[in-house]
């Protein structure tokens, strides 16, 4: 498997792209689902639904926006509530993309060529939902462009000390960046669409996109490098991003929050969440397109065990975790070990480690990893348990600290539940849009996997 | 300047192996200002045809030293030049708080600089150019690979570059008008 470009079709594995596909008909294939195939009633009927969610959240940040965070579940001592488990929940999801786009690529895994354009998407689209959350918990959203180091009237800068500002720049960084690398990887493709489209309209679209993108061997050779640096940027940058996002809890003193762990442990339960979600979606878009040839069992496969080995890595967080707690000596921390286990919240404690590390377990199991029900399914569960160890973290940690004359108890209210549902409706919503109007697998990229594209040194 | 009637001639072939050969002999036979265009990258084209100076790495280093030292100089002057504030005590030039947007901001600055930077060594945007007026130039995004002998070429001429081109069993050979 050291050979990047090359289909290898070993008797054990399945195949990354199916046999009997030419150029020409992987170009079809893809392209059809975005230029000739009838938009289906399911289509409708998801995107729908998906755009009535992305209603609910406008309404919900209107009323927001009208009456101030005291709508939400948010009070002292649990000042940070659902909008911060949101936000990192969400971002954590974005990693998955990065790390098959960039940190595959430069590993030279030739699987992921089918699954990065939309895992690509996804972390576009799981960012910009992450990036609502610290915008409306700011309290007035509309001075959030305070966040960044401008000139202004009031003659201050920003405090650069503080791990949320580094907060500010990590996010809108990798926000940047991810979506230049989406946008960059979709020029060649566009062009396709350019020259395949039939109605004036998508002509005139995708022809502005793709900036006269015509295959010039001069073209593909800087695109290539320009890749390449890209993805050997974006890999240290997807590391930095959840490691920043913990230092916003690290650097802070409370109990269960100041620890050293959290940096790898944060990283590793946001790969995990991620492949999650790749797989959440991967598994009815290839059921539902007919992309089963693209998007293989040996697909499924890696991304299974990718989870398995990030969930284990959690685990041990877990385990390091709890053992400090007892190994420390610190009264505080062996404090939150046992309000964890025993506290109000304790059920929720049990409920993520059985999703996060008893479930799935069931990985292991060639069956389970080659059974898409299955793996949809144990997805499922992973999400909601990455959703759950943030909850502890941000709320458990919070509710009980030092001085029990300041504990208290975080009540959500309607509206974080709508502000929450009303993201993922605007995240399927997002993700519709895409996989009608854009080739949601790289076609450039499969033709590099096909025999042909094979071309012998020079004698 | 002269307008030329023609852009260049254009010949068209079935698969990778037979593009790269091509155009290592048509490059081996003299002529400099030639191209080749692929439905995807080909590792060894671009040397095949004569081009070895590819400058976007050096845009992408210079644009990560700019950012990183703006990132660094700009956090140094907030926070210890132009309004320095007492935070939990710490020194206003607090250099290890500062290494995480230096990083983030070389990150952002090599990433829009390898983006841009290929963009503007390819001369892209050019939504207009001779090659698409062959209208079998459409294939070339699909399955369909092509050479082309620009008219600027000092070997060039229309009825030598025909038959040397033709000479590489081509599927197809077309005149591009400019």
């Amino acid at each position: 498997m050291n050979e990047p470009y090359k289909t290898t079709v070993e008797a054990e594995r399945a195949p990354v792209i199916e046999p009997g596909h030419t150029f020409g008909t992987v170009t079809e294939k893809i392209s059809a689902i975005v230029l000739t195939r009838p938009t289906s009633n399911g289509w409708f009927l998801g995107f729908g639904i998906a755009f009535l969610m992305t209603m609910m959240l406008l309404y919900a940040i209107g009323y927001l926006f009208l009456k101030g965070v005291g709508i939400w579940g948010v009070t002292i001592p649990i000042g940070w509530g659902f909008a911060i488990v949101n936000f990192v929940w969400w971002i954590g999801i974005g990693h998955a993309g990065t790390l098959i786009s960039a940190i595959l690529l430069l590993l030279r895994q030739s699987w992921r060529n089918s699954i990065n354009r939309f895992a690509e998407a996804m972390t576009l689209f799981a960012v910009a939902c992450a990036g609502l959350f610290p915008l409306l918990h700011v309290g007035r959203p509309w001075l959030a462009y305070w966040l960044f180091p401008y000139p202004n009237t009031m003659r201050v800068w920003p405090q650069f000390r503080s791990p949320l500002m580094w907060d500010v720049f990590a996010v809108s960084t990798y926000a940047t960046i991810s979506a230049v690398f989406w946008f960059i990887g979709l020029i060649p493709d566009l062009g396709t669409l350019r020259d395949r489209a039939t109605h004036p309209a998508a002509r005139l679209i995708y022809g502005t996109l793709a900036m006269g993108w015509r295959g010039s061997a001069r073209h593909w050779h800087r695109y290539e490098t320009a890749y390449l640096l890209l993805a050997g940027l974006a890999t240290p940058l997807v590391l930095s991003v959840h490691t920043v996002v913990s230092f916003d809890f690290a650097i802070g003193i409370v109990p269960g929050w100041h620890t050293t762990i959290f940096p790898p442990y944060f990283v590793a339960g946001a790969i995990y969440s991620g492949f999650a979600m790749v797989l959440m979606l991967a598994i009815p878009i290839r059921k539902i397109y007919g992309l089963e040839d693209f998007i293989t069992e040996r697909h499924l496969q890696n991304s299974a065990k990718v989870m398995l080995a990030t969930g284990l890595i959690v685990a041990y967080g877990y385990g390091i975790e709890a053992f400090m707690g007892w190994y420390s000596g610190d009264r505080y921390d062996a404090f939150t070990l046992w309000n964890r286990l025993h506290g109000p919240y304790a059920f929720f404690y049990y409920l993520l480690l059985t999703c996060n590390i008893g479930i799935p377990q069931v990985l292991w199991l060639r069956k389970v990893r080659t059974s898409p029900v299955g793996l949809f399914f144990v997805s499922l569960v992973v999400l909601v348990g990455m959703w759950l160890e943030r909850f502890i973290i941000v709320v458990v940690s919070l509710h009980r600290d030092f001085l029990t004359s300041s504990w208290g108890m975080y009540y959500p209210t309607r509206w974080d539940y709508m502000t929450f549902a009303g993201t993922i409706g605007m995240f399927l919503a997002l993700m519709f849009l895409f996989l009608r109007l854009l080739p949601a697998i790289s076609i450039y990229e499969m033709r590099t996997l096909l025999p042909e594209a094979e071309v012998k040194e020079q004698p | 300047m002269k307008r030329q009637p023609m852009y260049g001639m254009m010949a068209e072939f079935d698969t990778a192996q037979h593009l790269v050969d091509a155009a290592r002999k048509t490059h081996q036979a003299g002529y400099q200002k030639i191209d080749a265009y692929s439905p995807f990258p080909i590792e060894g084209l671009a040397e095949e045809i004569g081009f070895h100076r590819n400058a976007v790495p050096l845009v992408v280093l210079i644009g990560g030293i700019v950012g990183g030292l703006s990132g660094y100089l700009m956090q140094w002057w907030m926070s210890a030049v132009d309004y320095p504030l007492n935070i939990g005590g710490k020194p206003p030039h607090s250099w290890p708080a500062f290494i995480v947007i230096t990083f983030e901001m070389t990150i952002l600055f090599a990433g829009l600089s390898a983006v841009l930077g290929m963009l503007a060594l390819n001369g892209l945007p050019m939504p207009y150019h001779p090659v698409f007026n062959v209208p079998r130039f459409a294939l070339a995004s699909k399955d369909r690979f092509f050479l082309i002998v620009f008219s600027s070429d000092p070997k060039y001429d229309p009825v030598g570059t025909h038959s040397f081109l033709e000479g590489l069993a081509p599927r197809s050979i077309s005149e591009v008008p400019s």
